[in-house]
């Protein structure tokens, strides 16, 4: 229950910045309120709208969204057995199946199955109305304030990729993987048509995971 | 920015982000216990927003170009060295690139 409130909190900063951050890239609020009761699915959210932001075509945005919530399909695997859910409650259950409520439920293991699926389902609502609640808030804001780049909008969405990045960044290997993916698309960007070198920085991840 | 693209792109993200979770309740888990495709996906959000801080920190299009951004990032940067909570490293960004912006 701690570990659901707490992840909530912090989901409704990250909502704001996602807000801000699509009303920043040119999506109007109604669309970036929309993305996050839709999508649903915070990394994804930011790529697209980052890729958009960057001047990419609509089909990179897409594919680098896509790309990265490829570990949601990865964590319904993990729920599928564990929830047991049938009809539209699978339906349901797909939606809220995000890297929050996948860990918050997984870690109430030692309690039992039970306290698994309650894990899951009160992380994954809770997050649902934060995150989208948090959306719309950070999107109004966006769109009062104006001009991006005189209330610093401009940095404060690179600066939300940073903080995504951050924690992921506890292994040396992963940090050199990163630092060739920084390299390799400040390299691409004059090369490639805009927006391109994101998605491109895939051929990173997978000559870098290529062995173990 | 058309509308058309932010529509386009809003719907079929949406659409195929759902489609991507539905996938684990429909599908035996073995499709997806080959070890490399798990360690190339662990990859991929690193690479991506790697290249997202790279797009919208220090490029214009096409272009490589040095500015008030550059100096948020930096303060995200330190804050995040220093432990900084989430909240707390973008609006120090936020407040350094505005500062720099307006300065000139």
């Amino acid at each position: 229950m701690r570990d659901a409130v707490s992840v909530a909190l912090t989901v409704g900063a990250y909502g704001v910045a996602f807000g801000a951050a699509g009303v920043a890239a040119g999506f109007s609020v109604l669309q970036t309120g929309l993305f996050s009761l839709l999508a649903f699915t915070g990394a994804s959210q930011f790529a697209a709208v980052g890729v958009v932001a960057a001047g990419g075509a609509g089909l990179s945005a897409v594919a680098a969204a896509s790309l990265l919530s490829i570990r949601n399909a990865l964590y319904s695997l993990q729920m599928a057995p564990r929830l047991e859910v049938t009809g539209w409650r699978r339906l349901v259950a797909a939606q809220l199946t995000i890297d929050e409520s996948t860990n918050v439920g997984l870690a109430q293991h030692s309690l039992g199955p039970a306290a698994v699926r309650h894990g899951f389902w009160l992380t994954g609502t809770g997050v649902y109305v934060f995150w989208n609640v948090f959306t719309l808030l950070g999107a109004m804001g966006a769109k009062s304030l104006g001009d991006p780049a005189a209330w610093g909008l401009d940095a404060a969405v690179p600066a939300a990729f940073l903080g995504l990045l951050w924690p992921r960044l506890q292994d040396a290997r992963v940090r050199v993987i990163a630092g060739v993916a920084v390299v390799f698309s400040l390299v691409m960007t004059p090369i490639l048509p805009a927006g391109t070198p994101i998605i491109a920085t895939v051929v990173v991840a997978v000559v870098g995971g290529w062995r173990s | 920015m058309s509308a058309a693209l932010t529509w386009s792109v809003l719907i079929a993200t949406s659409v195929l982000c759902y489609l991507i979770k539905l996938v684990g309740y429909f599908v035996p888990a073995r499709w997806f216990a080959g070890e490399r495709l798990q360690r190339i996906n662990a990859l991929i959000p690193v690479v991506l927003l790697s290249a997202l801080v790279v797009a919208q920190a220090l490029a214009v299009k096409t272009h490589i170009i040095l500015d008030h951004r550059m100096a948020g990032i930096a303060t995200a940067l330190a804050a995040l060295f220093a432990k900084a909570p989430f909240p707390v490293v973008v609006l120090a960004a936020a407040l350094t690139s505005a500062v720099v912006y307006r300065w000139h």
